[in-house]
């Protein structure tokens, strides 16, 4: 009977801990979110997503950060794309071609784990060392290549975990069939496309937040980029320049933005979701 | 039309797996290849349709001719088309991420053997001959992993029979189906050797009994025995197998 009163007692403790941190995680989540809202939705305007900035922008007149929302887009998208293209061979190598026990393999992870692991300030500066190197300026193509660095780990880990868990059957019932490994290649790509979704949402998520590793490439401009040479405005970065102003309507510009900044990974999450749910055929 | 297995020596790292395997299989019959675990029977009949390339450190030595091509010595190309010729149901069903419909389909659509309305009628009668027809008419676009395993089963038939093989391979593939399940793929099996030459491994001896028309008798890698279901479980010669059959071991 004590026995069973302590397994009781156990019990309770441990619900009352998953409550506590259920609570802890929201409660951030929420307040994140609230803060972005509540100071942002004073400046945010059809005037501020849709405009470029100002002459006296900085200083809290007219204009809005059109230029930093397309140029983020820009940089994501380009990024994303080049990121998939480079990973999904990367991954399809790591565990399909290479044997189990592969010292390549494991090494390759390993390196992956430590790309994964630094921090984008450090991607930013070697970008810059490179393109100094080279004789480069800050530009677009400069943002874009180092957040395509930053993300491909994220990518290759992401969708490496989600590969490993894939039962090989398919592998010889599809090879069974006559299918050369290409045809394989395309099968697998099915059955891990809610990896790929996963990994391309958090490879966004990434990208479009990450301020250290553009500041030095991109650079920085009120203009649309219309060439990959020209330097580019990122969200992030509009963010912090506005943040770090002394006029209060200025910092409430920054909220904006960040809330700009949200508004897009939500609706690119909620998407990506959807596409996987709805074309995935392998869900129960 | 015929599988034949000359002097095959399978090596897997240092072990040998199966030692001097010599062997005809009959024609549009049901071959049982029966024996302990670990004895190479899946080994054996991975070789048939050189699967076994999948496998590490794998070493073959020795030919097997299927209709008279040797193809232990043949290269990337007429292995694809070789499995092709060779069905292949696993021991746990493997629907591909797909609707039921492309899953029947797929085999025919990357071999290019069929199109459209063809392609639909070749689906819906291999559903038919493995008894799914009434049970997925109607919701053939909807994925195939929300079928019950032992429809799931009969779904991998469905679509191995539908690349239009000459052979079948089965891997217990009773082993993971609920007993109703199992009954309905072993009936099946009996409907088919009319079309097709069947080499089946299993595990339970009975079903051997019930179904096989050829035997073969393999322990620690070598075939001890073979030949015809009756010979083999009335009267057999071995010593080994006598007592296998009377489940002196398994």
């Amino acid at each position: 009977m004590a026995k069973n009163k302590s397994k009781q007692y156990e019990e309770v403790i441990f619900k009352i801990l998953m409550v506590i941190s259920m609570v802890i995680v929201f409660g951030v989540v929420f307040s994140v979110i609230w803060t972005i809202v509540s100071k942002g939705y004073k400046a945010i305007s059809w005037e501020m997503v849709s405009q470029l900035p100002g002459g006296g922008f900085y200083i809290g007149k007219e204009g809005g950060f059109l230029n930093a929302i397309v140029g983020s887009l820009y940089i994501v998208g380009a990024s994303t794309v080049l990121g998939l293209i480079i990973s999904i061979p990367v991954v399809f190598f790591l565990n399909v071609y290479l044997k189990k026990d592969s010292k390549l393999a494991y090494i390759a992870r390993l390196a992956f784990d430590v790309l994964f692991g630094v921090p984008s300030i450090v991607y930013g500066a070697f970008g810059f060392t490179i393109m100094v190197f080279l004789g480069l300026r800050a530009s677009l193509l400069g943002g874009i290549i180092v957040i395509t660095l930053l993300i491909i780990p994220i990518f290759i880990r992401t969708m490496d975990e989600a590969t490993r868990e894939f039962p090989r059957d398919i592998l010889d019932a599809t090879y069974a069939l006559g299918a050369t490994k290409w045809e394989t290649l395309k099968v697998v790509i099915r059955q891990i496309a809610p990896g790929i979704a996963t990994a391309t949402l958090l490879s966004i998520g990434r990208a479009i937040g990450d301020a250290a590793a553009v500041m030095f490439t991109a650079g920085y401009s009120d203009r649309i980029p219309t060439a990959l040479s020209q330097q580019t405005a990122t969200l992030p970065l509009s963010v912090f320049f506005q943040l770090s102003s002394p006029i209060p309507e200025v910092r409430n510009r920054a909220y904006a933005a960040a809330l700009v900044l949200t508004i897009i990974v939500l609706i690119l999450s909620i998407l990506g979701r959807f596409f996987t749910n709805r074309f995935s055929k392998n869900k129960l | 039309m015929s599988i034949e297995v000359k002097n095959l020596n399978v090596y897997i790292k240092d072990n040998h797996i199966l030692k001097n395997i010599n062997l005809t299989l009959p024609e549009k019959k049901i071959t049982c290849i029966i024996g302990p675990s670990g004895c190479g029977k899946s080994t054996l009949l991975k070789t048939l349709n050189r699967l076994i390339d999948s496998v590490e450190n794998v070493r073959v030595e020795g030919n097997v001719f299927v209709d008279g091509e040797d193809i232990i010595n043949s290269n990337g190309y007429q292995v694809t088309e070789l499995r092709r010729k060779i069905g292949l149901v696993n021991q746990r069903p493997c629907p591909l991420p797909m609707s039921i419909y492309a899953n029947v389909a797929y085999g025919c659509r990357i071999n290019n053997m069929y199109r459209g309305r063809k392609l639909h009628r070749v689906v819906c009668k291999n559903l038919e001959a493995v008894g799914l027809w009434n049970e997925v008419n109607g919701r053939l676009r909807t994925p195939a992993v929300r079928l019950s395993i032992g429809q799931q089963q009969r779904l991998c038939l469905a679509r191995s029979l539908a690349v239009e093989p000459e052979y079948i391979l089965a891997d217990e593939a009773t082993s993971a189906l609920d007993p109703i399940s199992a009954k309905k793929v072993e009936d099946l099996f009996m409907t088919l050797k009319d079309k097709y030459s069947i080499i089946m491994v299993t595990h339970t001896l009975r079903q051997a009994v019930r179904i096989a028309d050829y035997v073969v008798f393999m322990y620690l890698g070598e075939i001890i025995e073979e030949g015809p279901a009756d010979q083999i479980f009335n009267n057999p010669q071995q010593e080994l197998t006598k007592n296998y059959l009377s489940g002196a071991f398994s």
